[in-house]
């Protein structure tokens, strides 16, 4: 990191004055997450008492448990918690599997399969979705977890970033390689895998996040409680209790937990994740 | 073709075979399924479907319905994406500077990409539920609480939009960070010594040279605008009074849609979403282009 | 025009010194070459005068003017940088231009000024293509008509030729040589290049872990090191270096340059030729002594020991120097 040079100094008054704005900013963005931790934290009752009902007293951890409870959230996040690392490891593994194929096989009509992979980016889910719902339905997979994650096993991003990756090795390494005995299978265990291990990383998390985050897959095949993920759960507890603010807000907390705590500790795979498509290089 | 050669080219195949399937199944079929099924009428519930072929497409772009979406969603790409863009840009501009507590603000910033649409949207509920929300109880307009911000026809759309941009900010954020971190600081220095203020070095530095970044922030964005669907569903159920925040994607697929139970129409609807988006998609990719020659 | 004096100027960054207690007087119109290996401190010390790093402790004076706290637009001065830091977006014409518009000047006069900074530096075909499209020497090119578009008093060059190939540097050298003469500013130039702190400086400053080592014309600071480290950094191959008592009796360490060194059939120290390099136009001789310390000769002579030979190794008392053992400070003999 560099030192600041005079270039980044920022003198005095300024300092007091860009510190303000920030700190109006930021608590602004945080309002609506402060509502949302603090609610979670009060009695139902609470939120007819304003201002009181803002600041951080009378904390009580029953709405939590209620939400719990009542919201059948524990049901709801072991569905998509089973549902998002089903998709992630799927994912993984088949655009590993494609993109080394991609990268270092020799087969005919090579470059036009990887057009008709990447030409996949260009049809949306919302697109699919419609035609994929009668196609579960006749396979009989409605209201169960194959009808949640099969159709995401495969991602054209994933082949096209893990491509990216193993074209940057030379081709003596795979020559030398040859020459030193490793065969396909060796060669993408020692040599292409660990290289990909930081794409990879980022890789599982976005499957993860949109997988966990999904909305209108779920909602419209599943009905059955039983195989409900937590964001359409969420929807269902709060439409059945449209006035318990604090049990909504206990809700969001409890669903959101596991992502925090994924990308906390994701932190750099997120940053090279998303700059992946928006700075050169 | 030798014998290792033929044996690598099935290796090959065995290797994509997954992808290919899936990627067929799940993408091309529904494709060219749904183009199909565009073609007719009813089919909802299993019930007999009709005929109508390809005017079916051109009777879907004239209706009113249709017509009708297409604008609620452009108004509300129009009302996130620059918004959201500037409000993206602003924050990473605030953060940039090397000055102690930096990080803790830009972890702030950036934490709205902890939460999903559902829950985005359901604190939001929490916020401007008429009577009891938050805001409807500490600010004192009275929209807010009569009949509600999302229960009001002129500012349903607009709620959507704000709980859309705060739900992007940090998403958003990052990705300006990220453009301004790309940016060689020679350049600064340079500016700077040649007499550049601030100003100035903003508009003939970072904006420039945050080019691609910003395209690809804007593409983006919009498709997010296009693909909205769960704050829809949560929040406003396709709008007071009708289809005022209906867009092509809650017609296609809300529950409270005019075509909710019309399969061939919503598959109709659903092609012509897809061109909107290849249009979209392909400007990126154009846009990718142009970077090229930036190196 | 101007000269810069700095006076005991030194930077600190934590814990680590940077640039230590410098004093230098750089004359109006002088052509000052800053030389040094990689992190002596010569690019902070440019920086410094540039304005773009506050000096810890001392002063800096451009002209009549101390201008610790004055910003680097109102010191007079132009920079350009080691990666040339040209606008991508910007077209030749307008990256010339910048630091005009910066100021304020008028469309019509920044035009003539950019158009004759251009013709001074054969860019004038290039004004309406973007740096994208120019070659690695044009670019730089541009950025030298950047710099003398204002006609500042002050030139900061921070090592301009390093990204150029060799050839090119060879011909860029010349170029800058004749630009100085041209323009008449003061050039403040950073390099660890020997060569062009050889070819180029009307003076020499060699720094050496934020310490200035010696000041002087090129050639004094070559044949009168004041120090080892000096005497070391400057030719190629570098000065040889006896133990004291080794060439002569004494407790000071001796150098000799390749090119003042005696291959004889007598002499005060025996070696073997280890190699004979021929490079057409001289020969390089590498000779061991018994204690397995090489020492390079530098011959133009056709005829000489061959490989395996013991030769004597001798060199005439004017051209060997004295380095203190401690210090490595040169002893007056």
């Amino acid at each position: 990191m560099a030192e600041a040079s005079a270039l980044d100094r920022v003198s005095g008054s300024r300092k007091w004055a860009r510190y303000l704005v920030l700190t109006v900013v930021a608590i602004l963005l945080l309002f609506p997450i402060y509502v949302m931790v603090l609610f979670s934290l009060k009695p139902g009752t609470a939120i007819f008492d304003y201002p009181r009902a803002l600041l951080p007293v009378d904390l009580t951890l029953e709405t939590l448990k209620d939400a719990w409870n009542q919201g059948n959230l524990d049901r709801y996040l072991l569905n998509s918690a089973i549902v998002s690392i089903a998709i992630t490891v799927g994912t993984l593994i088949t655009s590993l599997l494609a993109a080394y194929a991609f990268s270092f096989m020799r087969f005919p009509l090579r470059g036009l399969l990887f057009y008709v992979v990447l030409a996949t980016l260009l049809v949306p889910a919302e697109v699919t979705i419609l035609a994929n719902t009668d196609t579960i339905k006749s396979l009989g997979w409605t209201d169960s977890y194959q009808g949640l994650v099969v159709p995401f096993l495969a991602a054209a991003f994933g082949v096209f970033l893990l491509r990216q990756v193993f074209l940057t090795v030379p081709k003596d390494l795979r020559e030398a390689a040859a020459l030193d005995g490793l065969g396909h299978f060796g060669f993408l265990r020692e040599v292409a895998a660990p290289l990909a291990r930081p794409t990879l990383g980022a890789l599982a998390l976005f499957s993860f996040l949109g997988a966990y985050n999904q909305y209108l897959w779920p909602q419209r095949i599943t009905n059955d409680p039983d195989y409900r993920t937590v964001q359409i759960g969420l929807r269902s507890l709060s439409s059945a209790n449209p006035d318990r603010l604090t049990l909504i807000t206990a809700g969001t907390l409890i669903a959101s937990a596991p992502i925090v705590i994924v990308l906390i500790g994701f932190q750099r795979q997120l940053i090279r994740g998303l700059t992946a498509g928006a700075v050169k290089g | 073709m030798s014998r290792t050669r033929t044996r690598e080219a099935l290796l090959a195949f065995l290797f994509l075979l997954p992808a290919l399937v899936l990627l067929g199944v799940f993408v091309f079929y529904p494709l060219g399924r749904t183009i199909w099924l565009g073609l007719y009428r009813g089919g909802g519930f299993g019930g007999a479907k009709t005929y109508v072929g390809l005017q079916q497409y051109w009777d879907v772009l004239q209706s009113n319905e249709f017509r009708h979406s297409l604008g609620v969603t452009f108004l509300f790409a129009l009302i996130t994406v620059p918004a959201g863009l500037v409000i993206g840009l602003g924050l990473a501009v605030l953060a940039d500077k090397h000055l102690r507590g930096m990080r803790f603000f830009r972890t702030v910033y950036s934490s709205t990409v902890a939460t999903s649409v559902a829950v985005a949207s359901l604190i939001w509920l929490v916020l401007l539920q008429p009577q009891i929300g938050v805001l409807t109880n500490i600010l004192p307009f009275e929209v807010l609480k009569e009949p509600g911000l999302l229960q009001d026809p002129t500012w349903a759309l607009p709620a959507l939009g704000i709980v859309s941009i705060w739900a992007n900010a940090g998403f958003t954020f990052i990705i300006m960070t990220a453009g301004l971190q790309g940016i060689p600081r020679d350049l600064y220095e340079s500016a700077f010594v040649d007499g550049a203020g601030g100003w100035r070095r903003f508009t003939n530095v970072t904006v420039p040279l945050l080019g691609p970044t910003i395209l690809f922030a804007v593409v983006v964005l919009t498709v997010r605008a296009l693909q909205t669907y769960a704050e829809i569903d949560i929040l406003t159920g396709g709008g007071p009074q009708g289809d005022v925040t209906t867009t092509v994607t809650y017609l296609i697929y809300g529950r409270n849609s005019v075509i909710a139970f019309d399969t061939g129409l919503q598959a109709t609807v659903a092609v012509l979403l897809f061109l909107i988006m290849l249009v979209v998609s392909l400007i990126q990719f154009r846009g990718l282009e142009r970077r090229v020659h930036y190196g | 025009m101007a000269g810069v004096r700095l006076s005991n100027v030194s930077k600190r960054f934590g814990e680590v010194t940077a640039v230590d207690n410098v004093v230098l007087d750089i004359g109006d119109r002088e052509f000052m070459v800053l030389l040094g290996p990689s992190g002596c401190g010569k690019s902070t010390l440019l920086r410094m005068i540039a304005g773009l790093e506050d000096p810890t402790d001392g002063e800096i004076w451009i002209g009549e003017q101390l201008v610790n706290d004055v910003a680097p637009k109102q010191r007079d001065i132009a920079m350009v940088f080691q990666s040339y830091a040209l606008y991508p977006h910007k077209t030749v014409q307008a990256n010339i231009e910048f630091p005009l518009k910066a100021r304020g000047v008028g469309v019509r006069e920044r035009g003539h000024a950019a158009r004759d900074a251009a013709q001074l530096l054969g860019l004038s075909e290039l004004m309406s293509r973007k740096p994208g499209a120019l070659s690695g020497g044009q670019r730089q090119r541009v950025a030298l008509a950047r710099a003398i578009v204002r006609n500042p008093a002050v030139f900061l060059m921070d090592e301009p030729l390093s990204n150029l190939d060799a050839k090119l540097r060879g011909e860029t050298r010349a170029e800058l040589i004749a630009l100085h003469q041209r323009v008449e500013g003061t050039f403040i130039y950073v390099t660890h290049d020997q060569v062009e702190a050889m070819t180029m400086g009307t003076r020499v400053a060699v720094m050496q872990r934020g310490l200035l080592e010696q000041v002087g014309p090129p050639q004094e600071v070559y044949d009168r090191p004041a120090s080892l480290f000096v005497a070391q950094f400057l030719g190629t191959p570098p000065m040889n270096v006896f133990q004291p008592g080794l060439l002569e009796p004494g407790e000071h360490l001796v150098g000799v340059r390749p090119e003042h060194i005696r291959l004889d059939r007598e002499g005060p120290l025996t070696a073997r030729v280890a190699l004979v390099e021929a490079l057409g136009y001289e020969r390089l001789i590498t000779c061991v002594l018994p204690n397995e310390v090489r020492v390079v000769a530098r011959t133009s002579e056709v005829d000489g020991p061959r490989e395996g030979e013991a030769v004597f190794i001798d060199a005439e008392p004017r051209h060997r120097q004295h380095f203190d053992v401690e210090t490595g400070k040169r002893v007056e003999a």
